[in-house]
């Protein structure tokens, strides 16, 4: 097994090694710890007062105008990766610097109108 | 059989580094603080400037009772350490510390290092969510608030690197590297760093484990192993962090005199003691200005740095 899946190989290799060294944290805890469980013990501890009600509360969320913001923006940084490697090649030069001026422009735009609009304050 | 040997011995030094170098910058925070703000610090153990500490805790740690809250939900709950640690681990393959000393090659490697490092973040907001604990789940909104805002300035800041080094593989980078780039790439490398800041948690960017708010966030309900394990990971990223930054902004093992890994190390030092001093030198930001910051902050300038590097590279290069 050579060339472009062989180096993925020693990866998935260490993230088993990884995974490996966190159960063998958890087995050396198990034996070396005292269980001893208590109702007390297993209540949620908060802050240090009994808690109210349920932990799960509802809350309003205030930043999923930036959820949504992130995943546009994201998803157009993707693209830049590739384009990154081979936009110097001979041949290209100027086309792609104007095509980079092009997508920068849309992201700083896309940013203004979201400033504009006032959805980068917190509500 | 050789190149069987040859991977397995390169892992053996990853884990190895993985293990030891956390360590050895939670011991380098201990006596830096103490020191930046005139306290002793636990001297005791070991004798010397209580330099057993450290294995004192992890003792202790190891021994302790393993306490699950009746209330949580016990499967992510346990989990959620393993995922915030193990994806350090797995990003430290692609990172060379010497010409042709990197674990495994892997030609798209910042793209891999990229979205590998924001699964650790996913812990946290796991550990959050498990706890079914008011301020834990506060605390893991505001570390998916984090990951969100300040992915974007760290994925364009090190786009602009792939764009200067017109490769991905981290080695390539590195090789390309050249002095000049310093004053050509500063702008991307202090948002880069900043931001991964912010997706590691740390001070000044601690708001979701914010102690005066919401007690320790995600981990409050964390006791024993697998805290430390929590803790464990936040070291692995300073770790992590200050070796991707080295790579990418600073020519990796480039330097004189000294061997190459000796200066990827020196490099890696002197950046995990940035972000040590960093901690202690700022206070918390709030949320709000924390979302500012990225947005209106670190975005922008990363866009510039982006321009800039497209300009230089097409008309000087």
């Amino acid at each position: 097994m050579t060339g472009y899946f062989s180096s993925y190989g020693a990866v998935v290799v260490l993230l088993l090694i990884g995974v490996g060294i966190f159960a063998g944290g958890l087995f050396a805890n198990r034996m070396l710890r005292p269980s001893r469980p208590t109702p007390d013990k297993l209540m949620t501890y908060e802050c240090g007062v009994d808690p109210v009600g349920e932990g799960w509360a509802q809350s309003q969320i205030r930043y999923y105008v930036f959820t949504y913001l992130y995943v546009v923006f994201a998803v157009d940084a993707v693209f830049l990766f590739p384009w990154a490697t081979v936009f110097a090649a001979p041949g290209f030069g100027m086309t792609t610097l104007v095509e980079m001026f092009a997508f920068l422009a849309f992201i700083a735009l896309g940013i203004l109108y979201a400033w504009r609009k006032r959805v980068l304050a917190w509500t | 059989m050789a190149e069987v040997l040859d991977v397995a011995l390169r892992l053996v030094v990853i884990v190895a580094a993985f293990l030891v170098l956390p360590l050895i910058v939670g011991q380098m925070e201990h006596k830096a603080m103490a020191h930046m703000q005139s306290r002793l610090g636990p001297m005791y153990a070991g004798g010397f400037h209580g330099w057993a500490q450290l294995i004192a805790d992890g003792v202790k740690f190891a021994q302790k009772e393993d306490v699950i809250p009746a209330a949580a939900d016990r499967r992510v709950f346990a989990l959620a350490p393993a995922v915030a640690l193990v994806p350090y681990l797995v990003v430290l393959i692609v990172i060379p510390v010497g010409p042709g000393l990197v674990g495994a090659d892997i030609d798209a490697g910042l793209f891999f290092v990229l979205a590998v490092m924001g699964v650790g973040v996913l812990g946290s907001i796991m550990a959050g969510w498990a706890s079914a604990n008011k301020y834990s789940v506060l605390g893991g909104i505001r570390s998916a608030a984090q990951l969100m805002s300040y992915e974007l300035p760290l994925v364009l800041a090190a786009s602009s690197v792939a764009m200067a080094a017109g490769t991905l593989s981290l080695e390539g980078i590195a090789e390309q590297w050249r002095w000049w780039w310093l004053p050509w790439q500063a702008i991307g490398a202090v948002v880069f760093f900043v931001a991964g800041l912010a997706e590691l948690r740390r001070p000044p960017f601690d708001m979701p484990i914010a102690d005066s708010e919401i007690i320790m966030g995600p981990m409050t309900e964390y006791t024993g192993i697998r805290f430390a394990l929590f803790m464990l990971a936040e070291y692995a990223g300073i770790v992590v962090l200050s070796a991707l930054t080295t790579v990418l902004f600073l020519g990796g093992w480039q330097g004189p005199l000294l061997p190459g890994p000796v200066w990827t190390l020196i490099k890696v030092f002197v950046l995990a003691f940035v972000v040590i001093w960093v901690r202690v030198s700022f206070p918390r930001l709030r949320e709000d200005q924390l979302q500012k910051l990225a947005w209106v902050g670190l975005v922008p300038l990363a866009l510039l740095q982006l321009a800039l590097t497209g300009v230089i590279k097409v008309l000087m290069v």
